[in-house]
């Protein structure tokens, strides 16, 4: 097979940057101007994480694994009324402060994954910034709000929930 | 300027010239860095650069300034304080003493220097002091590198550039830059003579050198090597903060669109069109509209020439340091001497 003549990387170069150019001209930018128009997230985006709090059980499985020590969990020990009739009241957790301090958190997921009783979800929702850094330290209330933005978990594979 | 219906006192031609000067230097600067700078390297990447301060980010220049100005006049405690506070006033007053030598028009002009040409070889080395001593009072080791490798880096593309220069001169016989553009606009090419005889035609080779010298000038990438940003942080512009710093970009776009203007009326016939169009013999025949429409002539011809250098800026990676001495020394030096000897033999032999 013959060989096409070579472009020089001088000129080859010189055409890209013209090309794209051109391409800029023609079709608009590759990019969103953002706080006009929004470009939406992928569903699974790791934007901000929420805590449905009635699973929570204090367990501090994911304040002790965060890398970053940026989850402050505080909780007390309560009586609980029986499952059956007539039986003893049961012993649980209860969760009285569960914050996440954005302004350290570096978005690894641990807590995430860590969780054996599907506290905590990723939300794709990005938009959270706050002109003081104190605020951004969310708690368990703020933390709840996310859960609306979750997105549905996808469905699980055929065959995956036999026993 | 002569030839007007009233007669200009010569303190009123003074002035017009500073007016004229400030801008012949600062509207190509502007149009450069907003058209250029901030729209075209977008596009090229893709994105569309700043569109927020004014229509179209027609004004981010304003903003820009403005943030520099407000910013404070800082220097390292280890500086040399005069010289540091000199440094791009040096650079940015070459700028301005090199735009005095080209003509915009038949009368239009600031100096009808008969040497022209020389003047303005001689004034463009003058900024070579002002980036050294920057560096060298900065009393920083990355500012002292970048000035040095600055020195060295226009010191050998001063050379190409002239012997480029060398071979338009002895081809319109003339320094004088006026003299230049009418050779040109009158010339005939093989007996062809209706677009005259702008010398990047015969003289191809040598515009190719002065751009390339042109680029190694004005220190932009590929020959970007003094200002490295990745490894000297900015090289002599490392301590320059606020408005000192924004003396030095000025003058780096400002020197472009000068340089820019230069290689026009040494290669592309400056103000010019050719005079056989409307039946002009030589330059007393010109008429005085000229004086508007030259000026808008160059500044068209200086954008295609700035357009080439910002686009190769933006295309091409750096040249390592012995590559850069090397391309000047054993390529461009060479080619630019043979060039000027092919000039000479033909311009003696026709």
């Amino acid at each position: 097979m013959p060989d096409k003549p070579k472009v020089p990387g001088l000129f080859k170069g010189l055409g890209v940057t013209f090309g794209i150019l051109k391409d800029t001209v023609v079709d608009g930018a590759n990019t969103v101007q953002y706080p006009h128009e929004k470009e939406a997230p992928p569903i699974r985006a790791r934007g901000v994480i929420a805590l449905h709090e009635d699973n929570c059980t204090a367990c501090m499985l994911c304040a002790r694994s965060c890398p970053d020590w940026c989850i402050y969990i505080e909780g007390h020990k309560q009586l609980a009324p029986p499952r059956r009739a007539g039986g003893k009241p049961r012993q649980v957790n209860h969760l009285d402060r569960f914050d996440i301090d954005y302004a350290l958190c570096m978005y690894c997921g641990i807590c995430v994954e860590v969780c054996p009783f599907d506290a905590l979800f990723w939300s794709p929702e990005y938009e959270y910034s706050e002109p003081k850094i104190a605020d951004l330290l969310h708690d368990k209330e703020k933390l709840g709000e996310w859960m609306e933005t979750v997105p549905e978990a996808p469905a699980l594979e055929a065959g995956a929930q036999k026993k | 300027m002569i030839q007007l219906a009233i007669e200009i006192p010569y303190w009123g031609q003074s002035l017009l010239r500073v007016l004229g000067g400030l801008v012949a230097v600062l509207l190509p600067a502007g149009t450069i860095v907003y058209l250029f700078l901030f729209k075209m390297m977008s596009f090229m990447q893709s994105r569309l650069g700043p569109m927020e301060a004014g229509p179209y980010g027609s004004l981010q220049l304003v903003a820009e300034v403005g943030k520099w100005m407000q910013k404070e006049d800082l220097a390292p405690e280890a500086a040399d304080l005069r010289i540091f506070k000199m440094a791009p006033l040096i650079v940015l007053l070459s700028t301005f003493l090199l735009v005095v030598i080209v003509p915009f028009g038949p009368d239009a002009y600031f100096t009808n220097f008969s040497v022209g040409v020389f003047l303005g070889l001689a004034v463009a080395s003058v900024s070579v002091l002002g980036i050294l001593i920057a560096g060298w009072a900065s009393a920083n080791k990355y500012s002292l590198l970048g000035g040095l490798r600055a020195a060295g880096q226009l010191i050998a593309y001063e050379l190409p550039m002239v012997l480029a220069v060398l071979g338009v001169v002895i081809q319109a016989g003339s320094m004088n830059m006026q003299e230049i553009t009418v050779v040109q606009n009158t010339g005939e090419i093989f007996g062809i003579s209706w677009f005259g005889n702008p010398f990047i035609i015969t003289q191809f080779i040598g515009f190719l050198i002065f751009m390339i010298a042109v680029q190694a000038e004005l220190t932009q990438a590929p020959f970007d090597m003094p200002i490295a940003e990745s490894e000297l942080v900015s090289g002599y512009m490392t301590e320059y903060s606020g408005f000192r710093f924004l003396i030095f970009f000025i003058a780096e776009f400002a020197t472009a669109g000068v340089f820019a203007f230069i290689a026009s009326v040494l290669f592309l016939g400056g103000w010019g069109i050719p005079f056989s169009w409307f039946g002009w013999d030589n330059i007393d025949q010109v008429p005085d509209w000229m004086n508007l429409v030259g000026p808008l002539i160059m500044f068209t011809k200086m954008l295609v020439l700035t357009f080439i250098i910002m686009w190769v800026r933006f295309s091409m990676p750096r040249f390592r340091e012995d590559q850069l001495q090397t391309f000047a020394w054993k390529v461009l030096i060479p080619l630019a001497l043979l060039n000027t000897a092919v000039t000479a033999i033909f311009k003696v032999a026709l």
